[in-house]
């Protein structure tokens, strides 16, 4: 048996936490941390009597995400009940939509090993998260401080054809999720959730296999791994000679594999229909125009642009436009200094490595991007030695101050005087007189060690440049 | 309407019908739905279902959280609750 | 002072004027409550501490200002148990809320607080307002105070027993395809279903959320328009409330119906499907009304042959969705296990349901929840939601011909108790004149105009345009001031 003869068809809906302060229909908190049921109202656990307000941030914040992936906004939408009993929904139905979405028919472009890489979005709805339950030996218990937190299902195409490709999907979509600032794309509280249709055929085949669902995958890695599983699974099972058969299944991260949840019949008949409680959602056309206004350039364009406009590699690129916040930090440093290759390379070497040592995220970081920026300017003006700046950077994420101040204060200009570079040449090669004869008996490898000696007497100020150039000439005088 | 279709919506609205409230209610259900029937005459073509029948200008709620209720009212109806959580048969 | 005869605005007057106490006339109810209800059943809970609070009040009578925010000081009032009432229980009329204490007040009956009312008690009605006759309560059925031995009609029968008995001023119902018009007319009261968005359903426990609005019951027209002004206007708590503004109904009111074009519902002027005692009454009334000098303009909206039909269908599929909360888990009955272990979810929902939810409840989950499932969809609750768009539309076009229509509120008054509860499609058919109203959105008067040959009450619609209650009040004031009915309040009420 060969995978090779077969491929994989995945589709991916992706639920979204939107970052909203108070919940969907309700005005009690979203917040991650909280006593239990401490985040509850009349309207979340479900009383007799209670009604639904829709907050007006989480439609704003659904329709930027659909103009950002390109979709059609309806601008008459409806909220439909989806009916069905479960301890953590607390009114026995859901509060989504079904046949009248607020955003449709969109796509998500991004990289896959360099090439360019297309989704197809068949739809992104708003919807309400239900409570969590925690299982403790004969009963369960029941948290309802999730319950009515505002999602956003993103149903893509069954377009991916590899769990890299559908990782890689998953990420491209939490990225632009993160940039246009409608959600935290915070895996681990739950902020993001996956569900995951795949199907096999062989290759050649162009009729869909029996599909199957993963749910609720909370991690990217782990959609990769599921995936990678079941397209395994499913392939062995083709291969003898066995039926697919049409489920939902879950993903044991302890032992590496899916496995069927028991499903009923009935599952299925969620019984929509328009909730009465909330009249349909009716936004015009200026509106959306409006918050089309509002989104920032996407972080493709931005990888492209910076190419183009800052000449970096592609490499540089695709890091620094990773994240919104680290590629504005990046176009504000080099607003300063205008050498944009030099501020790329101060970012992905020494501010990124100290960011990771401390955990920092961008916007916590001790060196502004004007700091940042000026440091670099510095250099390029031969005010400092490159090698100064080295020392400068730890000591300006230390105390957070300028880098100018830093160098005045401390007297790091650099010395590129050619008189005084002579003077403490001299001294040197007259202590080194034994390297200074080696030199000049060709052994060349002296020269590097001059230098060094040189810089160690300048304190590492003095122009390197032109220490070598001086240096060069004493020598072969 | 049948038997069989009544214990499945039964079922689907977790109903426990004993045999004589099943066949009082296939009976009910059959007579009612013999008489709504009449209403598939009605011409409806390309006519959009009315859900809220006044014309009611949208409104939102602006994203400001608010309490109503506190943690001990929210539980204090509880049939069976462990600390501030609820207690039920075990889900899984 | 205070007699059978008393309505709500008397007993404003009689406060305010300081001719009572507050605290007498919570008395004056209290006892009338509890020495009535073993034989009529109107309330299901009393408020114990009602007395107290009424009597907190008798030393600080408000000034003028005050009066003007607080219109209804002192008033105790019913309030059909359908709506949520902080640290009072509220049940529904079902064993499924047999215990529940809501932690917070209703809407409606915040204002009503707020506008200085006290709560005397929660009223009996039909389980989840499911029902014409208040036979299905958990609490055991409710009588006609004019006949023990008939039904007060429903499912607002509690608040409309209670009003006609005097055990309250006035009661808040609620009307989802007539449960406080069709009791009204039993009873031989005033009952108003507001327009559709008139009033908060925040607190309400929801039946059909398309559907439900509260609304007043009293002994007059004037004592209706005086509670609907306070518990009327948006609420932010609830979105489908509009921003209409309310006017001062009872300020308002206007019995001079010279010009007005009254429309008869041709449909259900069919004499021969009225009663004849009921199709007297509407002759009577058509007689007066041209004599007072508006114009009586026939009006024919075939569609309405299919009101109850559609009723049924919506109402009951919203109905099964709204109660889907309802298992067990929050609040509300959960059957006995001994443990959890072996005990299913399944099992866990079935059971607390079967045993939380009465027959008729049931049935209408059943109803409801066959006509949204897959491959029904279509046939009947689409439809059916359809055909309400264009009846909607056709009363629309004949408000274009005339400013109120005139119609029966039932085609009989008062049935007997058990009569009908065997026979459903009688029952759901009972509702004929009153649930196009609803699916229309549109606002419907029952007002009492004569006794039938039993003695038993006869009331009349009338059904308004949306949001001109107006009218509807100054028609039934009309009336009210030509038949007198409820003059016999005093006079042949007293015996009970």
């Amino acid at each position: 048996m060969s995978y090779q003869d077969y491929e994989c068809v995945i589709g991916l809906e992706i639920h979204a936490q939107l970052k909203t302060q108070s919940k969907m229909f309700s005005a009690d908190s979203t917040q991650f941390e909280a006593a239990d049921n401490a985040h509850t109202s009349i309207v979340s656990v479900g009383m007799p009597g209670a009604l639904p307000t829709p907050n007006r941030l989480g439609v704003e914040l659904a329709i930027k995400t659909g103009l950002a992936l390109g979709c059609t906004i309806r601008e008459r939408s409806v909220f439909a009940r989806k009916n069905y009993f479960y301890p953590d929904l607390p009114k026995g139905y859901q509060i989504s939509q079904y046949d009248e979405p607020l955003c449709e028919n969109g796509r998500v472009i991004y990289l896959l090993d360099g090439a360019k890489k297309e989704v197809r979005i068949v739809r992104a709805h708003l919807e309400e998260d239900a409570g969590k339950s925690v299982h403790i030996g004969d009963a369960s218990l029941i948290n309802f401080n999730r319950s009515g937190i505002p999602l956003l299902e993103v149903v893509s195409a069954p377009d991916m054809r590899s769990p890299r490709e559908a990782a890689q999907y998953a990420k491209s979509l939490r990225q632009i999720l993160r940039y246009i600032g409608v959600c935290d794309g915070n895996l681990e509280e739950g902020s993001m959730r996956c569900d995951c249709n795949i199907s096999v055929r062989k290759k050649g085949e162009t009729r869909l296999g029996t599909k199957v669902e993963i749910k609720n995958i909370n991690s990217f890695r782990f959609v990769e791994k599921a995936l990678e599983y079941e397209f395994e699974r499913q392939v062995t099972l083709l291969h003898s000679g066995q039926a697919i058969v049409q489920e939902t299944r879950l993903w044991d991260p302890d032992k590496n594999r899916t496995f069927s949840m028991r499903i009923k019949e009935d599952a299925d008949d969620y019984r929509y229909f328009p909730d009465p409680d909330l009249l349909p959602l009716v936004v015009s056309s200026s509106y959306i125009e409006g918050l089309k206004k509002q989104l920032p350039e996407l972080p493709l364009e931005r990888f492209e642009r910076f190419q183009k406009q800052y000449g970096l590699p592609s490499y540089d690129a695709e890091i620094l436009t990773e994240e919104k916040e680290i590629a504005d930090y990046f176009e504000r440093a080099v607003v300063v200094c205008g050498n944009p290759k030099a501020v790329s390379n101060w970012m992905m070497t020494d501010l990124m490595r100290l960011l990771n040592d401390q955990k920092l995220d961008i916007n916590q970081c001790p060196i502004s991007s004007e700091s940042l920026g000026e440091l670099v300017q510095l250099i390029d003006s031969g005010t400092i030695s490159g090698k100064i700046g080295k020392t400068l950077i730890n000591e300006m994420w230390d105390t957070g101050r300028r880098p100018k101040q830093i160098v005045e204060e401390k007297g790091l200009v650099q010395i590129s005087d050619e008189k005084v570079i002579e003077g403490i040449i001299d001294a040197v090669l007259k202590d080194h007189s034994h390297a200074v004869a080696e030199y000049r008996s060709g052994k060349t490898k002296s020269f590097g060690f001059l230098v060094g000696q040189i810089m160690k007497a300048c304190k590492g100020q003095a122009n390197p440049q032109k220490v070598n150039e001086l240096l060069k000439k004493k020598l072969e005088s | 309407m049948d038997r069989e279709i009544v214990k499945k919506v039964a079922h689907l609205a977790r109903l426990e019908l004993s045999e004589s409230e099943l066949n009082a209610i296939t009976n009910k259900l059959t007579l009612v739905l013999q008489h709504f029937e009449a209403i598939s005459q009605v011409n409806t073509e390309g006519v959009i279902p009315l859900v809220t029948p006044v014309d009611i200008e949208y409104r939102f709620r602006e994203d400001v959280v608010e309490g109503d209720i506190s943690v001990d009212e929210v539980m204090q109806n509880a049939p069976s609750r462990q600390g501030n959580l609820f207690k039920v048969p075990p889900v899984i | 002072m205070l007699d059978t005869g008393t309505t709500l605005s008397d007993v404003i007057r009689l406060i305010k004027e300081r001719v009572v106490k507050v605290s007498e006339v919570t008395q004056f109810y209290l006892e009338r409550a509890t020495r009535l209800n073993p034989s009529i059943n109107a309330f299901i809970t009393v408020n114990d501490a009602v007395l107290d609070q009424a009597q907190k009040m008798d030393d600080q009578l408000p000034n003028q200002e005050q009066w003007e925010k607080q219109p209804l000081w002192g008033v105790p009032l019913g309030i059909k148990d359908m709506f949520c009432t902080k640290g009072l229980r509220t049940t529904a009329a079902s064993r499924m809320l047999a215990q529940f204490v809501p932690p917070y007040d209703a809407t409606v009956v915040s204002r009503l607080k707020q506008a200085g009312a006290l709560i005397l008690g929660k009223l009996n009605q039909d389980e989840f307002a499911m029902g014409s006759s208040t036979e299905t309560s958990y609490f055991g059925q409710c009588r006609n105070p004019w006949h023990l031995e008939y039904v007060p009609g429903g499912s607002s029968g509690g608040s409309a027993a209670a009003v006609a008995a005097s055990m309250c001023p006035a009661a808040l119902g609620t009307d989802t395809g007539g449960s406080i018009r069709q009791p009204a007319h039993f009873c031989g009261i005033v009952g108003i279903k507001p327009t559709y968005g008139r009033v908060s359903r925040f607190g309400i426990v929801a039946f059909a959320s398309s559907l439900d609005q509260a609304g007043p019951m009293t002994k007059t027209v004037e004592d209706a328009a005086r509670i609907l002004e306070v518990i009327s206007g948006l609420d932010i708590k609830d979105q489908t409330t509009s921003s209409e503004k309310v006017p001062s109904w009872s300020n308002n009111l206007n019995p001079n119906v010279r010009g007005l074009r009254v429309g008869v519902l041709q449909e259900f002027m069919d004499k021969s499907s009225l009663n004849i005692d009921v199709a007297r009454a509407l002759e009577e009334v058509e007689a007066f009304l041209r004599k007072e000098g508006a114009s009586l303009v026939p009006i024919s909206l075939p569609l309405v042959k299919h009101g109850v039909s559609v009723y049924y269908l919506i109402a009951s599929s919203e109905a099964s969705s709204n109660l889907a909360r309802y298992d067990g888990v929050r609040y509300g009955h959960r059957a006995q296990f001994d443990h959890f272990s072996g005990v299913t979810l399944e099992r866990f929902y079935s059971r607390n349901r079967s045993e939380g939810f009465g027959a008729e409840v049931k049935s209408r989950i059943m109803l409801g929840t066959y006509c949204l499932s897959a491959g029904y969809y279509d046939a009947y609750y689409k439809k059916a939601s359809q055909v309400r768009r264009l009846l909607r539309d056709d009363f629309l076009k004949a408000f274009q011909q005339c400013d109120v229509i005139l119609s029966p509120v039932s085609t009989t008054p008062a049935f007997r108790l058990g009569e009908r509860l065997h026979d459903p499609l009688q029952m759901y058919l009972n509702d004929i004149c009153t649930v196009s109203v609803n699916l229309a959105g549109l606002c419907g008067i029952s007002v009492p105009v004569t006794l039938s040959s039993q003695g038993l009450p006869i009331g009349v619609q009338f059904i308004g345009k949306p949001f001109d209650e107006q009218s509807l009040f100054n028609c039934g004031f009309a009336l009210e001031k030509a038949f007198a009915f409820y003059r016999r309040f005093k006079n042949e009420l007293p015996r009970l």
